[in-house]
């Protein structure tokens, strides 16, 4: 999220920000400033940092149930957990990297249908047609709606033998010669998928909304005028001036979805099926079941380095890409 | 530049003060107990009954006994198996924790190496009426052998065979099989008068190591050895897992849609009669409050390989059920110790588990005539003869999780039809055992 | 919008619209449909085969869940945690960023780029270490974070505050620093300024950020899991209470699930226009 801020507003990203306040306030103004943000930070050094600090103390330390009654004295293992964690010849990287893979390709594909569906819905969707507002407070409830009530009802819906979508598929359209699971094996990833998608898009669908509005008419009348159509315009003008929308709308699709953790606990509780072993539940599954928090948190603090490590090049990457198109 | 390194720098060695104290803080929860507050008690409770509610219901009226005989209020929790485990960790954790508490009786090894628990020497037992008020299977899943009890039982289960009387009749069943060939020709009949034969919790890594430590008993095998180490791999226990996957893969007794359940779904199947057996730890009063009639369904030890249960290889059951235990912190030690004794005696084990169908780990209360009706007969025999302790290791929680969850993989595979092997349980147990803490 | 769009959408545009929305509305509303009649229909008819038109209509689950769960205990603590964490994370949004977009200071990035960044933190980074610090701080102040609603107010509020700040720097922007400055001439204090002018000029933004709070703090369960007792249980953990029981009660779970979910999606609902309006002009700009 960080860089979003100058990334969405490039004019502040090129350098130190514009002096735009007057010197003289500045002078005799000096701590306000800090007093405004003062809770702010104590809050964030209280719930987030401070924690976080504790979490790569604790990723340095043997830390199992036998130690766990008193973390400060469990014995140093300098870096013994990260060794067990990236060594991939081994069941335990090996596992941390399926799952690893499993959580990118998860994410790839659930992002980019996120991202296809609500740009898709928002630009069908921007000129005025009968029950056009009934339609959006509809499509804006998968958001609302809590992520466990959603799940659960899903998870009623993906059932073997009684659920929705095994009667539909196999009962009612005989797609299948007999009904799937979908919440065990390896289907247990498209299911994981559909719920994501189904809970993810219409926040896509929300920001290109309110990223549409910020499109001058103008462009559009002149394009009219040149003779593009409706498709030549929604490729000509629509999309080009969404990038930045999008730019900031992919990585936060992309961090909420990498770390989510509450879809797939509820969808499959414990014991993830490996075809949907994300990451935040592999790790949570190492940390709580297997009491080896030691092992959990250098797990939590390299996914913390990739994350880092996506955000840094994506951004660096789409605000290259950019600049010449907005100097054009 | 440089402000944002003073800002940072700022931040870092703030934090780093801060996450010092935390540190340091760790130790000062650890003290021993005493009798700071000796006039209240908090207890965990685990969810036996239906639902929450029924258990407070259930409850209460005893804690309000306690404390008219004692003058301490208990504050009662009844605690969901959710987070029953993650809590008991926060709380070893930080130190802030309940004063009593239930455990699942298989966890005892694993939570008496965390230190957290009162260790239950022969003093302690003393103060409660000594060791010998228990029955001896009952006490042998109370921690690690050699070393004081982390917990005292405080309800006992055994599993036991439940099947539809009316769908056997049907069938033309007369007896409940005895053994797991016999199981496997009874579900053909039952099958082919379009009834499913066996309920299962495929999905459920608890219920899925109950079975397969059973079945590896019954092959003489082990998952530990004796010193402790995990051995997953041994042909006993290949065979033993591969053999209850099988009831699935290649007997077909367990429907395949039971390969996601992990909710009692199968419970409920059994109820509403749609499956004519069941192997299920104690579930008269889970079975009432769906509906289903003592008279509906007959109760029998769960099938062994051959002859009758009993000892060694005739072992058909793990000794369940769920132990109290204090925590060592506890700032009223006298009143949790009181509170031990009080559940643990006679009239409360008599009440409790009676409104649990449970059996008493209390040698004296099990004289009781409510625990002689024929289906307890059979569980109290069961515990007595041919029950066996899941491993008392300190890795046993691991141990479920990583055999669990490979049944579990195992069965998902069985479901879509792909072939079941020894290799291909070997490989899914080899796999469960590489993930166990290094020793 | 395009409404006025000076040439009337091809016969192409208009049919890929219509089939495109058709599917659309489809996805979404199955499931909303499974949920609302699931939760009308007899105990019988959720646990055999699905049927897609209930055999018999009752309002039973309805009334049955809040017995068999202390739901309505839950739904006040999720209300206070909720309402509470909303109300903080949204004033302290509007001081810091207001801090960062009218003035000039030392360490201004740093502090916005850690706050922000803090938002891809994975939560189960600073599960256990954050509980262990509460607990500490407890131990040290006696201030009783741990297992407190006050606990899970000042975390859920610092999950959203990232958010928050970020949005609400984007829409101070919108609003002309002449209003301000002007209040300033006028002898109003930087307080009164931001009082008086900047948030009522900024009441689309602030709304934006209060729904995006709750509907956050509403929804939480792993740290809720851990942080709360049997009386400070919020809704998203004691929903878990259904399918622990011995059946699998589904029409009581979609009825509950429905319940709880109310007051988020029709607060959502209604304050969707100023959400659109304050994205335009906050976040997306």
């Amino acid at each position: 999220m960080t860089i979003t801020v100058e990334a969405g507003k490039p004019q502040v990203a090129g350098g130190e920000p514009a002096p735009r306040s007057r010197p003289g306030r500045r002078s005799h103004r000096v701590g306000l400033p800090y007093l405004l943000l003062l809770p702010a930070l104590i809050l964030e050094l209280l719930v987030h940092l401070v924690p976080m600090v504790i979490g790569v103390l604790m990723s340095l330390k043997a830390l199992t149930q036998f130690s766990i009654r008193d973390w400060g004295a469990a014995p140093w293992s300098g870096l013994d957990n990260y060794r067990v964690s990236v060594h991939f010849d081994a069941p335990v990287g090996q596992a941390l990297l399926r799952s690893f893979l499993v959580t990118v390709g998860f994410t790839l594909l659930s992002v980019g249908r996120c991202w296809l569906i609500g740009t898709a819905a928002a630009i069908f969707m921007q000129d005025a047609f009968r029950g056009r507002g009934l339609l959006r407070a509809l499509f804006l409830v998968p958001y609302a709606l809590p992520v466990y009530a959603a799940a659960i009802t899903w998870v009623f819906m993906f059932q073997h033998d009684n659920g929705l979508v095994n009667h539909v598929l196999h009962d009612q359209l005989h797609l299948t010669d007999k009904p799937s699971f979908w919440l065990i094996g390896d289907n247990s990833f498209y299911a994981l998928l559909t719920v994501s998608v189904w809970k993810g898009w219409p926040f896509a669908f929300l920001i290109v909304m309110a990223g549409l509005q910020n499109i001058p008419r103008e462009l559009y009348e002149a394009a009219a005028l040149d003779g593009a159509g409706v498709w030549q315009q929604i490729r000509r003008i629509t999309l080009p001036s969404l990038a930045p929308v999008n730019q900031v709308l992919v990585l936060v699709l992309f961090l909420w979805t990498f770390n989510d953790f509450n879809t797939p606990f509820v969808l499959f509780g414990r014991a993830a099926p490996e075809a949907a072993d994300l990451i935040s539940v592999h790790i949570y599954q190492a940390s709580f079941v297997t009491w080896n928090f030691g092992a959990g948190s250098a797990m939590s603090v390299l996914l913390l380095l990739f994350l880092l490590a996506v955000t840094g090049v994506y951004l660096a990457l789409t605000t290259r890409g950019r600049r010449p198109s907005r100097a054009r | 530049m440089r402000t944002i390194r003073a800002a940072a720098t700022g931040a870092v060695v703030m934090s780093l003060a801060l996450a010092a104290t935390a540190c340091g803080g760790g130790s000062s929860t650890d003290g021993e107990g005493s009798n700071d507050s000796p006039k209240t008690l908090t207890y965990w409770a685990s969810n036996q009954g239906a639902s929450i509610e029924v258990d407070k219901k259930v409850l209460q009226p005893e804690l309000d006994k306690f404390e008219k005989k004692t003058g301490i209020k208990v504050k009662l929790e009844v605690v969901p198996w959710s987070d029953l485990l993650n809590r008991i960790l926060t709380a070893t954790a930080s130190g802030q924790g309940p004063d009593v508490l239930n455990i699942g009786n298989t966890w005892s090894a694993s939570l008496q190496a965390t230190g957290a628990l009162l260790p239950w020497n022969d003093v302690n037992l003393a103060k409660i009426g000594g060791k010998g008020r228990f029955v001896a299977s009952a006490l042998g899943s109370t921690g690690a052998q050699g070393k004081d009890p982390a917990a005292v039982p405080l309800y006992s289960m055994a599993y036991a065979l439940y099947y539809n009387k009316q769908i056997f009749a049907d069938a033309g069943i007369a007896q409940p099989p005895a053994t797991w060939a016999e199981l496997t020709a009874d579900g053909k009949k039952i099958q082919a008068r379009g009834n499913q034969v066996l309920g299962a919790e495929g999905a459920n890594v608890s219920e899925n190591v109950h079975h397969v430590f059973v079945f590896a008993k019954q092959h003489d095998a082990d998952f530990f050895t004796p010193d402790g180490k995990p051995d997953f791999t041994s042909d006993g226990v290949v065979t033993a897992v591969q053999q209850y996957v099988d009831l699935m893969a290649k007997d077909k007794v367990i429907p395949q849609g039971n390969a996601e359940y992990a909710q009692n779904q199968s419970v409920s199947d059994f109820a509403k009669g749609k499956t004519a057996m069941l192997l299920w730890q104690s579930a008269s009063a889970n079975l009432a409050s769906q509906g289903m009639s003592e008279d509906r369904y007959g109760v029998a030890p769960v099938p062994v390989q051959s002859g009758a249960p009993g000892a060694g290889a005739q072992v058909d059951s793990m000794v369940a059920g769920i132990n109290l235990a204090v925590f060592k912190n506890t700032d009223n030690l006298d009143g949790a110790t009181e509170f031990v004794k009080f559940m643990t005696g006679d009239e409360e084990q008599k009440i409790l588990n009676k409104a649990y169908s449970t059996i008493p780990p209390v040698a004296s209360a099990q004289a009781d005539p409510a625990f002689g009706t024929p289906a307890n007969a059979i569980l109290k025999d069961t515990l007595a003869k041919s029950a066996a302790a899941l491993p008392q290791v300190a890795d046993e929680s691991q141990f479920e999780t990583t055999v669990g969850t490979a049944v579990k993989a195992l069965f998902a595979e069985a479901a879509a039809g792909h072939p079941v092997t020894t290799e291909s349980v070997r490989a899914e147990l080899a796999k469960a055992q590489q993930q166990m803490p290094a020793k | 919008m395009r409404d006025d769009s000076p040439m009337a959408p091809p016969g192409s545009f208009l049919w890929s619209r219509r089939i495109f929305l058709a599917l659309l509305t489809g996805f979404v509303l199955v499931p909303v449909y499974v949920m609302v009649s699931s939760s009308l229909k007899p105990l019988a008819d959720v646990t055999g085969r699905f049927r897609w038109l209930p055999s018999g209509l009752t309002i039973r689950p309805y009334i049955d869940i809040w017995s068999t769960v202390p739901l309505a205990r839950y739904f006040v603590n999720s209300l206070i945690v909720a309402g509470a964490a909303t109300v903080c994370s949204v004033v302290i949004a509007v001081f810091s960023a207001y801090a960062v977009r009218r003035y000039d200071f030392r360490g201004k990035r740093t502090f916005t780029v850690t706050v922000l960044s803090t938002q891809m933190f994975p939560g189960i980074l600073f599960l256990l270490p954050l509980f262990l610090l509460y607990v500490n701080i407890g131990h040290a102040t006696g201030i009783a974070l741990f297992g407190s609603r006050g606990g899970l107010i000042l975390t859920y509020l610092t999950f959203s505050l990232p958010f928050s700040i970020w949005m609400l720097i984007g829409y101070f922007d919108s609003v002309p620093r002449d209003l301000d400055e002007a209040a300033l001439v006028d002898g109003c204090g930087p307080l009164g300024a931001l009082l008086r002018i900047v948030v009522p000029a900024a009441v689309p933004g602030i709304v934006a950020v209060a729904v995006y709070a709750f509907m956050t703090a509403w929804g939480e369960v792993l740290f809720a899991s851990v942080m709360t007792n049997d009386t400070t249980r919020t809704l998203a953990v004691g929903l878990q209470g259904y399918s622990t029981l011995n059946d699998v009660y589904w029409n009581q779970i979609m009825a509950a699930s429905l319940v709880v979910s109310v007051p988020v999606v029709a607060g959502f609902l209604l304050l969707q226009r100023y959400l659109v309006a304050g994205l335009t002009a906050g976040a997306v700009k």
